[in-house]
This record gives structure tokens, C-alpha cells and sequence, in this order.
């Protein structure tokens, strides 16, 4: 993967066949213990522990399409590879998260990319499904809920290219206000 | 310094994007759209998909063409990603893979303005990626 957002939307598409209902993607910035934490978490259907174990194996995969799955060992090796770490929590019937920590100043960190058209095109493709995006800084948070979106739009598709466009640069504008690392 | 954009400016957004709704006779049976999914599991990811995501959402809203592009799982053609599959109204789909740019402007050009076919056509689809 090129850049975090693109391993964030990997770890979304795995909610969302999981079943999930709300989704809620968290990056926390610590320049002071330099890391460059994030976690997705979502009320799918969970794993028993023993499927949590074997994720993170490349070749373990639930689908029947194809005989790998390289998501989770993706994310697991970029994280670690920065001197980062990895770990997954689930419970059958509850939900998964997913917590990959990144050394934030490490050479082998990928940057951020476009978390906000990651978030905003999921979001746009699965309407019936809450997003919440929250971002932390030492200057503040940002929350993106599209429950909120939603409240306002009412009948109004999200998945028009205008509403996308707009919801994008509104990301990147409060982003951009809490100085978030990219 | 601008203020920064908030949900409370969506509002403005929504009156614009309801207006050209309207007159457009609320299209709203989503037969009548051009459908788009791209496939968006890991190798597609990892091969540019949302790259032409962004393409199509923008290209096709350019050029005044109503549709819905969305998201799907992993088809089972990594070797050809990134895939997508284009239904017209009242036609059955089609899978495109290796898409690019460059081959989703002239999917947009030749196949969903003129229905004429172009290369990349991913063969025996015989079923959406929905009952798969």
C-alpha cells in the first residue's frame, strides 16, 4: 500500500463484509512519544480468537474468491517495520478493532495520503453504514460522523460527486486547522 | 483568515445538488443510471482502484452523465485489477480490468456514451458481483 489511508480503506472493506453497522476510524498523533496511532473499529460480526490468531497469517482468508488474504499482514508489517505494533481485539458477535501503531518520525512510515476521500467514498458507497473519522493532534480532534451528514441531507444522495467534492475539502480544511502530520 | 468549511455549508450544497436533481425528473429508479462498481479488496487497493474511483466520480459528474459509483468486494480477478464493472440501464454488466486512467476515460467515451465495446472486457460474467 502506498499510504496509510489506502491500508485504512483495506481494513474498512473487511468491516463492512463483516457486517458492520458503524465504523469508526481513530488516528491519535504523539510527537512527544512519536507515534502515529490508528484503529478501526467496527460492530460486525467478530472473530472467535482463533480466527483473530490467524488473520495476520497471509495465507488465511474467509473468502472463496482466492486463496490469500494480505490486508491484515500488510498493515501488521508496515507498523512494525517503523518499530510500531500491531494488535487485534474481536469478539464473536460484538466487533472487531484493529490497532496499528506507527513510530511517527520513522523513515518507513508511509504517509497519511487521502484519509478524507478514503472516508468520504466509502461513506458514499455504503449509506446505511455510520463513519465516524476521528483525528487528534496536540492542537485538538476532529470528528467526521456521517450521522451528522446524513441528518442534513436527508433524501439527498451522498454519493453525488458534488456532495463528495464538498466533504472532502471540508476534511482536509479541519485537518489542516488541528496542523494533523500527513 | 477563511473560515473553514463546515457541515452547516453542506446545506448550501444540498439546495444546488437537489436543484439539478429536479431537472434531471428525479432520474430517482437507479435503472435509468449508469452503474460503476470498482472492486476495492486488497489488490485492488494495492493496484490503484481508488485512484479510479476518484477518476470516475469526478470524469462522469464533468461530463454531465448520471451514475452511482460504488464500491464492492474483490471479484476474484487480482490478476487484472483494478476491475470494474459498468452496468448501463437495460444491459447486463461488464467487467473492465487493468483500468486506468486512461482506459476509464475511454470506457467513459466509447462504452457508456456509445456503447461501442472496448478492450479489457473481462469474459463469462454472467452474473453480477452481487449474487456471487
Amino acid at each position: 500500500m502506498k499510504d496509510l489511508s489506502l491500508h485504512i480503506l483495506d481494513i474498512m472493506q473487511n468491516s463492512l463484509v463483516a457486517g458492520a453497522k458503524e465504523i469508526g476510524v481513530e488516528i491519535t498523533e504523539n510527537k512527544d512519544a512519536d507515534t502515529y496511532s490508528i484503529s478501526v473499529k467496527d460492530d460486525g460480526k467478530g472473530m472467535s480468537p482463533e480466527m483473530a490468531r490467524q488473520v495476520t497469517d497471509p495465507f488465511f482468508t474467509t473468502r472463496t474468491t482466492r486463496k490469500v488474504g494480505l490486508g491484515i499482514p500488510l498493515l501488521k508489517e508496515n507498523a512494525e517495520r517503523t518499530g510500531g505494533s500491531f494488535d487485534i481485539i474481536s469478539a464473536e458477535g460484538v466487533g472487531t478493532t484493529i490497532n496499528a501503531c506507527f513510530k511517527l518520525r520513522h523513515v518507513d512510515r508511509q504517509p497519511l495520503g487521502d484519509i478524507a476521500g478514503v472516508i468520504v467514498l466509502t461513506a458514499a458507497s455504503y449509506p446505511a453504514v455510520r463513519f465516524r473519522y476521528t483525528h487528534t493532534t496536540r492542537f485538538g480532534t476532529y470528528t467526521f460522523d456521517t450521522k451528522e451528514v446524513a441528518e442534513i441531507l436527508g433524501e439527498t444522495p451522498i454519493n453525488d460527486a458534488q456532495i463528495i467534492h464538498f466533504l472532502k475539502e471540508m476534511i482536509v480544511e479541519n485537518l489542516e486547522s488541528i496542523n494533523y502530520t500527513p | 483568515m477563511t473560515k473553514i468549511k463546515s457541515l452547516n455549508d453542506l446545506r448550501a450544497i444540498k439546495a444546488n445538488v437537489e436543484a439539478k436533481m429536479n431537472l434531471r425528473e428525479r432520474s430517482d429508479a437507479p435503472e435509468k443510471l449508469v452503474q460503476i462498481k470498482v472492486a476495492m479488496a486488497t489488490c485492488g487497493i494495492a493496484s490503484g482502484a481508488k485512484i479510479i474511483m476518484d477518476y470516475m466520480v469526478n470524469e462522469l459528474d464533468k461530463r454531465h452523465i448520471p451514475a452511482v459509483v460504488s464500491q464492492t468486494g474483490c471479484m476474484g480477478y487480482c490478476y487484472a485489477e483494478p476491475t470494474i464493472e459498468v452496468t448501463l440501464p437495460g444491459k447486463e454488466p461488464i467487467v473492465f480490468g487493468y483500468v486506468t486512467e486512461k482506459k476509464a476515460d475511454q470506457i467513459i467515451e466509447k462504452y457508456i456514451i456509445n456503447g461501442e465495446l472496448v478492450e479489457g472486457i473481462i469474459p463469462v460474467n454472467y452474473e453480477s458481483i452481487d449474487n456471487k
